[in-house]
């Protein structure tokens, strides 16, 4: 490599920024989403620094079982305590911060079991196709036509109730819709001439799939990943409410609502603020989706 | 490597020149073995309906083609679209699997070969798209697209192969610079050199064009053409050229094959072709083409209008095909079927008032 190929290099490198330049102006044009990446970076942030964060990181069970003070049960929102402390009198907003850390594992666990499976799925299913596609996609089809939560909940009931075990639980409802969206990506993608241009040179089929196909169909995986991860997180809370997700004491959101429910409306705050966490991750994830969704499509199309 | 490869291929055909067919053994222009053999091919798509998708009919994009192109030169297949030309240069680059028939390429049946077999022919016989736009992977980069080959039948280092995709960018006139753009920084024209390029890759013996300048902007044609030419002449390349348009064979190819649903109704050599077309529908469609100088225009017979569409290929009118449309018709060219009869030296034509000169169709 000469210094000719190293300029080239370069000038191709300002295309590419240039280009992300374009894709970020795009993005900024979008307040909305903005907002979005900036409460998930914030989340992130939270979550990777919870135990500096926090106040009471040891009342979240951060290097031990959570501690207890019974002394100070049910303590209302105040300086010390901002959003007071549950039953044991543990600080809820620092089991709010450590709970960022289960939400986002559970997410990116889920999501990355969803899209391993479901986008080799859709994209055998959409290029070979045949009866092996037709076998795939009937397979997909009859997770869709069941509630996600429904088929989460028939699927966790039977396993032993943990955090882990619920992660399993949502991964395997999940990665059908994966596979219905890639399927239907590829069918369109597979009739391009470049398909069948890589099949002239002798490509394989393995490779023509993810080779060709699949950096054709990874703007609308990124989009639904992002809108996803609320989603996710949000039957993972579900589960956790229903007590079949992180047991007690673990201050997972959806744990800390159904612990408080019992303590409504007196000690509104125990419920209250995990929820408003859930409502703020959901939100982030849906507002930068959709901001990813109006770049990405113009730049896909 | 190159040289090394048409040694060999050469070599081999040699040994099987004993078993030239009839119809090239009567052909005075062969001097040596055609790189492609195309022997009674047909390619039918069944049309399926009904609850069961079962077949209700087909459609004969290919129906009973024969042919042979010869080392270095330029065959086309010049056809309205529809006719089925598209189908058969896919068909012999063995993207599509024929219906029946036989391809023959430096002597091997490549007709019926399973894609593991195909893979050294692959590398011997690339096709050149319509449109550039969507023969490349928009989500790759240049240099990525061009060593596609090597990278696929594994030749060469890393280094090799950046080398070899630099002498092949500047083989097509494009800046090495492009090197690691995206298809969508480039222009049609130089996309198309890209995708010219890609084919180039694996020093191929046949090139399909399928209409390799229809989606190019005029002033762009002339100098994709041009480098198609200079390519051919340095390569030894053999072009398969399929086209709408016959004044663009005017100059590039060698020899003509006027085809219409899924059949040659002429064939000839380009010159001949011109000069005096035999066939009806050659005449209608040396007509089309628009007169440029006044000297053409005194050449020129009296202009006949192409009538009507391209009927359905599902449903072919009876007889003669084109019968509907032809300005020669008469009562016969609705009932019976015309084959393909001599008409000269190296130049037949389908059409029933010829008369019953030698068949010279295979079938």
């Amino acid at each position: 490599m000469g210094t000719l190929t190293s300029e080239n290099r370069s000038e191709a490198m300002e295309n590419r920024i240039e280009s992300a330049k374009r894709i970020a102006y795009r993005f900024r044009q979008n307040p909305l989403s903005l907002a979005g990446l900036a409460i998930i970076l914030g989340l992130v942030f939270i979550a990777v620094f919870a135990p500096y964060i926090a106040r009471h990181p040891q009342d979240a069970g951060y290097m031990g079982e959570p501690a207890v003070d019974f002394a100070n049960r049910f303590a209302e929102p105040s300086w010390e305590h901002p959003f007071g402390t549950d039953q044991a009198g543990r600080d809820i907003l620092s089991r709010v911060i450590f709970g960022t850390r289960y939400s986002l594992v559970l997410g990116v666990f889920v999501l990355t079991f969803a899209i391993g499976i479901g986008v080799p799925v859709g994209l055998v299913a959409g290029y070979v196709g045949g009866a092996l596609g037709t076998l795939l996609m009937r397979i997909t089809d009859v997770f869709l036509s069941v509630p996600p939560l429904v088929l989460a909940l028939a699927v966790a009931v039977p396993l032993q109730p943990s955090l882990r075990n619920a992660m399993i639980a949502i991964a395997i409802v999940w990665w059908p819709w994966y596979a219905r969206l890639v399927y239907g990506e590829v069918v369109s993608v597979r009739e391009e001439q470049f398909v069948e241009a890589s099949r002239g040179i002798g490509a394989s089929r393995i490779r023509i799939m993810f080779r060709e196909i699949l950096p054709n169909v990874l703007a609308p995986i990124t989009v639904k990943f992002s809108l996803d991860m609320g989603y996710a997180i949000l039957i993972g809370a579900g589960l956790g409410f229903l007590g079949l997700g992180a047991q007690p004491p673990t201050p997972e959101w959806g744990t800390m609502i159904s612990e408080g429910r019992v303590y409504l409306p007196a000690q509104w705050w125990y419920s209250t603020f995990p929820g408003l966490a859930i409502f703020i991750a959901v939100l982030g994830f849906n507002l930068l989706g959709d901001g990813l969704r109006d770049v990405f499509d113009v730049e896909v199309k | 490597m190159r040289t090394q490869d048409t040694d060999t291929s050469s070599a081999s055909t040699a040994s099987s020149g004993e078993t030239v067919t009839n119809d090239t053994a009567s052909d005075p222009h062969l001097e040596e073995d055609p790189v492609l053999k195309v022997r009674d091919l047909k390619k039918y798509y069944p049309i399926t309906g009904g609850l069961f998708k079962t077949k209700v009919g087909e459609v004969k994009a290919v129906d009973g083609v024969s042919f042979d192109v010869r080392r270095g030169e330029t065959y086309a297949i010049v056809g309205e679209s529809g006719c089925g030309k598209t189908t058969l240069g896919k068909t012999i680059a063995r993207l599509h699997a024929p219906t029946s028939g036989t391809v023959e390429f430096d002597g091997t049946d490549i007709s019926s070969l399973g894609e593991r077999e195909l893979k050294p022919i692959r590398r011997e016989i690339q096709v050149v798209y319509q449109d550039p736009t969507s023969s490349l992977n928009p989500r790759k980069r240049i240099k990525d697209i061009v060593a596609e080959p090597l990278i696929v039948h594994d030749i060469g280092s890393k280094a090799e192969r950046s080398e070899r995709v630099k002498s092949l960018l500047k083989r097509v006139d494009l800046p090495v610079d492009f090197l690691y753009r995206y298809p969508n920084e480039l222009s049609g024209g130089q996309k198309q050199r890209v995708a010219i390029a890609r084919a180039l890759t694996l020093n191929p013996t046949l090139l399909v064009l399928d209409e390799p300048t229809s989606a190019l902007d005029v002033s762009v044609q002339a100098k994709v053409i041009a480098l198609l030419e200079e390519l051919q002449r340095d390569l030894n390349l053999s072009y398969l050229l399929i086209t709408h348009d016959l004044s663009l064979t005017k100059n590039i190819a060698d020899r003509i094959g006027v085809m219409y649903l899924g059949k040659f109704m002429e064939r000839a050599n380009a010159a001949e072709l011109f000069r005096s077309p035999q066939n009806p529908y050659t005449e209608q469609l040396l007509s089309a083409i628009p007169i440029v100088e006044q000297s053409e225009a005194e050449l020129k017979p009296e202009k006949i209008q192409i009538r009507g569409e391209t009927p359905d290929p599902s449903d072919p009118p009876s007889g003669c095909s084109f019968h509907p449309r032809c300005h020669r018709a008469i009562d016969a060219c609705s009932s019976d079927e015309p084959s393909l009869v001599d008409v000269g030296a190296d130049h037949d034509s389908r059409c029933l008032l010829h008369g019953d000169g030698d068949d010279s169709s295979d079938t």
